[in-house]
């Protein structure tokens, strides 16, 4: 188990350092660093004096040393922007992030599972047939139009519901959120059903794929042969075997819909940073770039990694095998 | 030559298989009828389309905002109505569709070809380079595909060839793991030995025995990957990145009608986006459906 776990954080130090490398390139080697770490408002002594500060006359390789040690340290950069540290500014809007990708997860669950089980147990039915094609439209609405249409629908035409920002917060734990207060939860229904709705689709495909795998085995003719009600066997025998699947897919998926969410947050003005990265793409404020990119890489590492090691306690057979 | 005896589980029939499948399905056949009709509006798009809405010569900007079934000044009418340039908005529309399915077809073929070589070549010879391949197809399938295109063109900054190139780099993997996948099942049997046997060039034996056999999973997740290529192409240029304005694609389209959303002209964007979301729906339909016909594991049940 020891050795299977050094393996894998070595093995995930190795992607971190590779993306390092790839976002290093991407920004310094490929664009001229000057145009894209100092403000194009200063002057020629200024330039030559700030190269100096950040080494950038400095050979290639000692340059990335520098890039590494100052990551590191958790300098990332000013924004040019909002002149104050990359990695202050996204730390700041991460909670509003969060709050909105863990809602639409729930409800992605919520929605998803029960839709999944009812065409697993009717599988080959209409009921069934009309579920999936449901699914396959799930999956082919473009997210970013679909945020529209409800935008329209719920706000433009029924006047129901906001269709920007995060409304008002509260405090919960000393984090910000909107989850805390009564406007803030209407603000978070739309953003948080678009990002939902292509996970919706996800869990009903997972659900209804094991389900149909779980329904033909040995331990549940027995169930059945027992004499369990129907109920009971779908609610207690099928529904415990396929849910760790799920949730493990899932909860891998955490990573996909904080992604997405770029997508979801631009629509719906939602502060959070996805909003932040496309802010800052157009307005070339490339450090916030560069520290949202590493920032998100690790996190994706560090989920996956948490996932490797949780599957590995759950089945043996993972570490055993050659990792 | 001799060798082509020894091509005994023959590829062909697979693709009747395929056709006879989709055939058998009213919702399939529906879906793959349309594919050919947006493919032929895409195609002769420019003769369909009454005005070409890149022409500045051609639009009047006093037609600008029309709602639907507007009167032209050149007494046409204006379907779908106008833009808020005052351009057509079905032939604008008939244009962007052909924007969007030429990236779209374009970046699956390129991922389709290129992870389809990878694959095979790490499934024929196993050993450090098949690990060595997947360990980077593990590595790419780890982030989610529209994280990785924004990365890239974050840095990179946008353009049709970089949007191509973040497609492609997104996809191969999907093509890559399917294909090494059949390839492994497939290098072991008689056939490919006997080729082996025979002294043919690993060359000739991967591409000339051992692709056919595979074709199957390629074609399934070629025709899954255009629609997401199309998709994900829409979502980079709604968010600004992807493709440049003097190539406005479908996504541009409905990120250029948004604004007008919020006053109430809602056919800028509607339209371009039920036209987007026909388009990948249809092509997932048909893919869906092949995967169920050509999939073994599948039609066991």
């Amino acid at each position: 188990m020891i050795v299977f776990l050094i393996r894998r954080l070595l093995q995930s130090a190795a992607v971190l350092l590779a993306m390092s490398v790839l976002v290093f390139a991407g920004v310094y080697a490929i664009g001229n660093p000057i145009d894209l770490l100092i403000s194009p408002e200063a002057t020629q002594a200024e330039r030559a004096q700030a190269m100096h500060m950040l080494g950038l006359d400095l050979p290639l390789p000692l340059q990335y040393w520098q890039f590494l040690v100052n990551a590191f340290h958790g300098n990332l950069g000013t924004s040019f922007v909002f002149n104050q540290p990359a990695i202050s500014l996204i730390l700041e809007r991460l909670p509003a992030t969060l709050e909105l990708s863990l809602l639409a997860l729930i409800v992605s669950l919520v929605v998803g599972i029960p839709l999944g089980l009812i065409a697993g147990l009717k599988s080959g039915t209409a009921v069934d047939e009309t579920i999936m094609t449901g699914s396959i439209l799930g999956f082919s609405l473009p997210n970013f139009w679909q945020g529209m249409m409800l935008i329209m629908l719920f706000s433009v035409w029924l006047g129901w519901l906001p269709s920007a920002g995060r409304g008002e917060t509260g405090q919960i734990l000393g984090i910000t959120t909107s989850l805390a207060t009564l406007d803030g939860l209407r603000h978070l229904i739309l953003p948080a059903t678009n990002l939902a709705l292509f996970q919706i689709s996800l869990v009903i495909r997972l659900t209804r794929s094991g389900v149909r795998e779980t329904l033909p085995l040995d331990f549940i003719k027995f169930a059945r042969a027992k004499g369990l009600t129907e109920r009971r066997i779908v609610f207690v025998h099928v529904l415990k075997n396929i849910l760790i699947p799920i949730i493990t897919v899932v909860g891998v998926e955490f990573g996909s819909i904080m992604a997405f969410a770029v997508v979801t947050e631009t629509i719906f003005s939602w502060p959070g940073i996805g909003k932040l990265l496309i802010d800052s793409i157009m307005n070339l404020d490339r450090p916030v770039v560069v520290a949202y990119l590493l920032l998100i890489v690790t996190m994706f590492i560090l989920i996956n990694l948490a996932v490797d090691i949780l599957y590995s306690l759950l089945d043996p057979r993972i570490r055993l095998g050659d990792a | 030559m001799g060798a082509s005896r020894f091509k005994l589980p023959s590829p062909d029939g697979f693709l009747g298989r395929s056709a006879r499948g989709i055939l058998s399905s009213r919702k399939a056949t529906i879906a793959a009828l349309v594919c050919v009709l947006l493919l032929l509006a895409a195609t002769f798009g420019p003769l369909l389309a009454q005005q070409n809405p890149y022409d500045l010569s051609a639009i009047n900007l006093f037609d600008a905002r029309l709602p639907p079934m507007s009167p032209n000044s050149n007494g046409g009418i204006y379907l779908l109505g106008t833009d808020a340039q005052g351009r057509d908005m079905l032939s604008a529309m008939i244009y962007g569709l052909r924007t969007s399915l030429m990236v779209g077809l374009f970046a699956g073929l390129v991922a389709l070809a290129l992870g389809t070589a990878l694959g095979l070549v790490a499934g024929y010879y196993g050993g450090w380079i098949d690990a060595l391949m997947m360990r980077l197809v593990d590595l790419m399938l780890g982030f989610p595909a529209i994280l990785v295109a924004l990365m890239l063109l974050a840095l990179l900054g946008q353009g049709v060839s970089k949007v191509i190139l973040a497609l492609v780099l997104v996809q191969w993997a999907q093509f890559a793991r399917a294909v090494r996948g059949s390839a492994l099942a497939e290098r072991n049997k008689e056939y490919i030995e006997a080729a082996g046997s025979l002294g043919l060039s690993d060359v000739r034996i991967i591409f000339g025995h051992l692709l056919p056999n595979c074709l199957p999973p390629i074609i399934v997740i070629g025709t899954l990957q255009v629609a997401s290529a199309i998709a994900a192409e829409a979502t980079l240029s709604f968010l600004g990145i992807g493709l440049p304005v003097t190539e406005p694609s479908l996504g541009l389209l409905i990120a250029n009608g948004y604004q007008s959303l919020l006053s109430g002209e809602y056919w800028m964007s509607v339209y371009p986006g039920l036209l987007l979301l026909i388009t990948v729906f249809s092509i997932n339909l048909v893919g869906d459906r092949l995967r169920e016909v050509l999939n073994p594991r599948l039609a066991e049940r």
